[in-house]
């Protein structure tokens, strides 16, 4: 039912043609957008929450092919997620999803709890369905928004702008929207965050300039950041709980110094 | 002519969602007017002028009732428009006390409104949305996709007819849509004997000529009361 994101090439900011001229996603699939700021990114992820048609300023052509309904006017083709995403209403966890799911005509038994399990995966602290939603934290909402969108939203394609510093475990959320078919398009500058999808997508100067598989070294290194990155969550952690860090002890160097640090 | 009425609530995103609108206008082809009608003072013609090089006016209703001034000038904003050569005029007026509406029958009506109103606003609106052509929703970037979602629901529950655009009125993200169905729409040339699409405010108290002082021996005209011993009166 859901279908490939299609992305034909246009130009650049200088008016010269994109050197990645066509780009498909498929159901399952998600792409790492990056480049410094000002390179286009943002530009691209309009252009592709808007299903251009070569009327943008880039000259891009997004289709969506086979299902997704992306009459103009009517439910959004194209979820977002960004930093400066809140929620805005007083209410449960529980009654927030009900209304949603409520919204689109899904009556499902246990939609609510296993939205919730899910996002309890993806992030450190577990809440309730009873858990009013103002009082989530940052990463508890990102979790939450993310199995969101997985579970009960009918958008195929699912654009991210900024999540990195949420606190949530961004391989397992990564994994739940593809999981479920979803089309993920990400914006980051986050290393494991780019190296968890197998492309990336090179902006620069407002145009797509390449386009890179992961390779089999960068997988290695994925590993290693991924180590980095749970230390550095665990640290947070333990110092969020009120808990002193221990002393390192370094596998290679018994004194404890050096190499670790 | 095509010709569009732009309403919502101050603060929604009206002058923000045209700015962004009008930049799809094709450099060198038909031109574009707006007509800004405001209760005090408004700087947003000064912002057409500057910011777009469209040409603009604005009327400010003052001590009158908004809406009836609006309405009594809508045909002055239209000749103004022709008298431009315009090919697109946009006459934009905040909705108001949400008594009434603006939009005229036959005449394409947009209302703006944005994400932070909640999932109550479509229900508060009243005919400002529920007898709108198009509404735009803003500043969905703010929140959950899950709201926006709702939200949208909610809007097309309170106005089956209306299409609905996201449209974030600062990046222009969403325009794109909303212009492609502006350019759809049917041309407006005259306006002489079409309806409003709701009746205006009865302004027949004395607090509409002008009374400030509070009390009941003040009070003249078209006066109801609250009802005080059970349910609230509705208005």
């Amino acid at each position: 039912m859901l279908g490939s994101l299609e992305i034909s090439g246009g130009r650049d900011r200088a008016g010269r043609a994109e050197a990645v001229r066509a780009l498909a996603l498929r159901p399952g699939e998600s792409l790492a957008v990056i480049g410094p700021t000002g390179s286009g990114k943002s530009e691209l992820l309009a252009d592709i929450e808007q299903l251009a048609s070569g009327d943008t300023p880039s000259g891009r052509l997004v289709t969506l092919k086979g299902g997704g309904d992306a009459k103009p006017g009517q439910r959004p083709a194209v979820a977002t997620l960004s930093q400066r995403t809140n929620f805005i209403i007083d209410a449960s966890v529980a009654d927030f999803l009900h209304l949603h799911a409520g919204s689109l005509g899904k009556q499902r038994a246990r939609l609510a709890e296993d939205t919730v399990a899910l996002a309890n995966t993806l992030c450190g602290e577990a809440f309730a369905l009873r858990s009013p939603l103002q009082r989530l934290s940052g990463g508890q909402a990102r979790a939450l928004m993310i199995a969101d969108i997985a579970l009960i939203s009918d958008a195929p394609v699912v654009l991210i702008d900024e999540v990195e510093n949420a606190g949530i475990d961004k391989g397992a959320a990564l994994e739940s929207l593809a999981g479920r078919g979803k089309i993920s398009v990400i914006s980051t500058h986050d290393p494991v965050l780019i190296l968890s999808c197998p492309r990336r997508l090179v902006m620069a100067e407002g145009g797509m300039s390449r386009l890179l598989d992961l390779s089999p070294e960068e997988q290695l290194r994925l590993q290693h950041l991924k180590r980095m990155d749970d230390a550095l969550l665990r640290a947070r952690e333990k110092l969020r709980a009120g808990q002193r860090l221990p002393q390192i002890v370094c596998r290679k160097r018994a004194d404890g110094g050096g190499c670790c640090k | 002519m095509k010709t569009i009425i732009v309403a919502g609530a101050p603060s929604a995103g009206k002058t923000s969602v045209l700015l962004r609108l009008l930049r799809h206008l094709p450099a060198g082809g038909p031109k574009a007017a707006a007509v800004k009608f405001d209760t005090r003072s408004s700087l947003d013609p000064e912002r057409y002028r500057h910011e777009l090089g469209i040409e603009a006016i604005g009327g400010v209703s003052g001590y009158l009732c908004p809406d009836h001034y609006f309405i009594s000038n809508m045909e002055e904003a239209l000749e103004w428009g022709l008298s431009q050569g315009a090919a697109y005029l946009f006459i934009e007026t905040a909705g108001l006390c949400l008594r009434c509406a603006p939009h005229i029958e036959g005449v394409p009506a947009l209302t703006v409104l944005d994400t932070l109103g909640g999932l109550q606003a479509p229900q508060k609106m009243g005919p400002l949305l529920s007898l709108a052509d198009i509404l735009v929703l803003t500043k969905g970037d703010l929140v959950s996709q899950a709201e926006r979602e709702a939200i949208i629901f909610g809007l097309s529950a309170a106005n089956p007819r209306a299409a609905v655009y996201q449209v974030n009125g600062l990046l222009g993200t969403g325009s794109l849509a909303l212009w492609r169905a502006l350019e759809a729409l049917p041309e407006v040339e005259g306006l002489e004997g079409r309806k409003l699409r709701h009746d205006m405010p009865a302004a027949l108290c004395s607090y509409c000529t002008g009374e400030k002082r509070v009390g009941r021996r003040y009070q003249t005209g078209s006066v109801e009361k609250i009802s005080t011993s059970g349910a609230m009166n509705a208005c």
